[in-house]
């Protein structure tokens, strides 16, 4: 891998925690975002290694903890952070919030609200694929708490009986809200669930960016093959709660530390980068400085942008060409 | 031009539509070896092959959520419920995916999928497979909802429903689908029939009746008997439930003072409620009398079929609703 890349992922990374915690910030502080906020601290590696390694043309699905896949698709963290603040120029014009980001030019089909549900909408997205024979996959993610509802199970059913082009990925962050994933998962592998219906699954580091750009990678070429769909389950942690107002007494503080303080995602791929690249503090700084100013500019551009237009309220119920074609 | 019954009027339309639009396919239970536990897709599997129609395991939670996430990626996907009844259990994928997509990212994605969902009662199926529940899907903004009650309306509106960028819950009454009364004249060239119009079944001046789907025969049946005693009544087929076009009933009311609601779905905040509703509001200085509702009565489907009959609408009931409001 070269140190550009690297450093790009580096860039992306920060992009997002940082952008995470001023969203936090802008939340708990100054009011200005609402509803509910599920932030991506921690679990930055999965979002930022997977969809490195997709083609453009694959297909990105997730939940609602999705800033971070909406970041790392490439949409402008200005707009991100506009519907965040319910504005017009939000990248789903202030309809959608934090849960329901998405661009269709990206091919990144959404965050959802619903747990397990879009997991279906994954399987529709390469089946899409499929129907019209190309080599392109969905790539679709979830938490382990989405694997006990009937979505992940018919999913994973379907995408086997239909050898979808899907890659399934779980990032495991242990706790779905406040429940610890042996106290809800009678098995609380997910790998091992997939294995349940002949679907191939690996257990990975999702803290370990390098594992998780090269393991999809394995796996997106293994679908592109026509071989079928493959699970990912990347092992990871979220620092903060599961959304704002969790205090997350349901996990110790030492569990916490003991994450962030070895497992740092961001902090692993700034070592490598230091030690076996070549690349200075001061080169890591000034990504981080520019970072920064990016979500500055994101808030002020947020700020001054008008909020949606009272006569547009029914606009979008039915799509714009939903007459008689 | 022939006559066909309801159901033949749908195996046409969507065997029409798979000719034309390679993008339109077929999935759900039983839909291609077996060809359609109503036999809708009788010999489509010989003709269009696996790929375009799709067995699928008895799965109705990703039935309804992959038809969707198909359609947002540009697939016109024709979903079948085996029931509408099943369809329950795909309520979130069918309300809060393929209702909101549009809406909740701004107009990005079209969903045009269809759902189709055989439904309704009187087939001594008990309380779990009885159900008329048209009125809950047309409860929710986004969801286009149509219920044909004639052949010629659901090859029409069911062409309509495919070549549409909205998801639509396409509602087939089956106690109409082989029935010899409904069969009727269908053209054989292509043809639509838009989605959000009423339409005027029977012309009268003393009671405007509004129905839609098995409430329609019912009602015209009612009508012939009124008429033998002199009573004129209009009957109003809303064919399309979301989204209502409330105009042709109201133009009829306005004429008539007088109206009768008939539905085969449950009373209590029925689509008789809102048409009733409707009426109050926009046509108020009209009304000569209480709106009436004929309805399934408000109780579980009974398996006796004596019991089941009497909790559904019906001609007589039709009858002595008009006449208490002349």
């Amino acid at each position: 891998m070269d140190k550009e890349t690297l450093l790009d992922w580096y860039r992306q990374m920060v992009l997002i925690r940082r952008f995470e915690e001023k969203a936090d910030e802008l939340y708990q502080l100054e009011g200005k975002i609402k509803g509910f906020l599920h932030l991506y601290i921690g679990q930055e590696a999965i979002a930022v290694g997977s969809i490195a390694a997709r083609d453009p043309h694959d297909h990105v699905i997730t939940a609602y903890r999705d800033h971070g896949h909406a970041l790392a698709v490439g949409l402008d963290a200005k707009n991100v952070m506009a519907e965040l603040m319910g504005k017009a120029t939000g990248v789903s014009g202030g309809r959608g919030g934090s849960m329901h980001l998405a661009s269709k030019e990206l091919r990144f089909w959404g965050g959802y609200g619903i747990v397990g549900a879009h997991i279906s909408l994954g399987a529709g997205l390469a089946l899409a694929e499929k129907y019209r024979e190309t080599d392109k996959a969905a790539l679709c993610y979830f938490g382990e708490g989405a694997t006990n509802i009937g979505y992940f199970h018919e999913s994973l059913n379907l995408a086997g009986v239909w050898d979808l082009p899907i890659l399934f990925i779980c990032e495991n962050n242990k706790y779905g809200m406040g429940t610890a994933v042996d106290k809800a998962s009678a098995n609380p592998s997910i790998a091992g669930k997939a294995k349940a219906y002949n679907i191939p699954a690996k257990t990975i580091d999702g803290m370990d960016i390098f594992e998780v750009y090269n393991e999809t990678k394995k796996a997106l070429d293994a679908i592109r093959k026509g071989k079928g769909p493959r699970l990912l389950e990347m092992m990871t942690y979220r620092y903060e709660g599961h959304s704002i107002g969790d205090r997350t007494r349901y996990r110790s503080k030492d569990e916490l530390d003991e994450w962030r303080d070895e497992k740092d995602p961001i902090a692993l791929l700034q070592n490598h980068l230091l030690t076996e690249h070549d690349v200075s503090e001061k080169e890591l700084t000034q990504i981080q400085d520019e970072v920064d100013a990016e979500i500055e500019e994101a808030v002020a551009f947020s700020d001054e942008s008008p909020l949606p237009e009272p006569d547009t309220l029914f606009d979008h119920i039915y799509p714009e060409n939903g007459e008689v074609r | 031009m022939a006559r066909l019954t309801l159901r033949e009027a749908i195996t046409a339309a969507l065997r029409e539509e798979m000719q034309r639009d390679e993008t339109v396919f077929i999935m759900g239970e039983e839909v291609a070896d077996w060809g359609g536990t109503y036999a809708v897709t009788k010999g489509f599997l010989e003709e269009f092959g696996e790929r375009r129609v799709r067995d699928t395991p008895i799965s109705e939670m990703v039935i309804g959520g992959a038809a969707t996430g198909a359609a947002m990626a540009g697939l016109r996907p024709v979903a079948e419920f085996m029931t509408i009844n099943f369809a329950f259990v795909a309520f979130d994928a069918i309300i809060n995916h393929a209702a909101k997509v549009s809406y909740m990212f701004n107009g990005q994605f079209d969903c045009p999928v269809v759902f189709r969902a055989p439904g309704g009662g009187g087939k001594q199926l008990g309380a779990t497979h009885s159900h008329t529940p048209d009125v809950i899907f047309a409860h929710f903004p986004g969801l286009k909802v149509v219920c044909p009650a004639t052949p010629y309306d659901a090859k029409g509106l069911l062409k309509a429903a495919i070549r549409d960028n909205a998801p639509v819950m396409f509602i087939e009454p089956v106690p109409l689908y082989t029935s010899p009364k409904v069969r009727g004249e269908v053209p054989d060239d292509d043809y639509v029939v838009p989605i959000g119009v009423s339409d005027v079944k029977r012309e009268g001046s003393d009671v405007t009746i509004v129905t839609y789907g098995e409430g329609l025969h019912v009602s015209l049946d009612a009508a012939d008997e009124l008429a033998k005693e002199g009573i004129e009544a209009e009957i109003i087929d809303l064919r399309t439930l979301q989204p209502l076009d409330m105009a042709p009933a109201l133009e009829s009311f306005k004429k008539t003072f007088k109206a009768v609601v008939v539905e085969f779905g449950h009373q209590t905040y029925g689509i008789g409620a809102e048409i009733v509703a409707r009426i109050q509001e926009e046509a108020f200085d009209y009304l000569d009398a209480p709106v009436k509702r004929v309805a399934q009565f408000d109780v579980p489907a009974p398996y006796s079929g004596q019991l089941e009959k009497m909790a559904l609408p019906n001609a007589e009931k039709v009858v002595a609703a008009v006449k208490e409001i002349l």
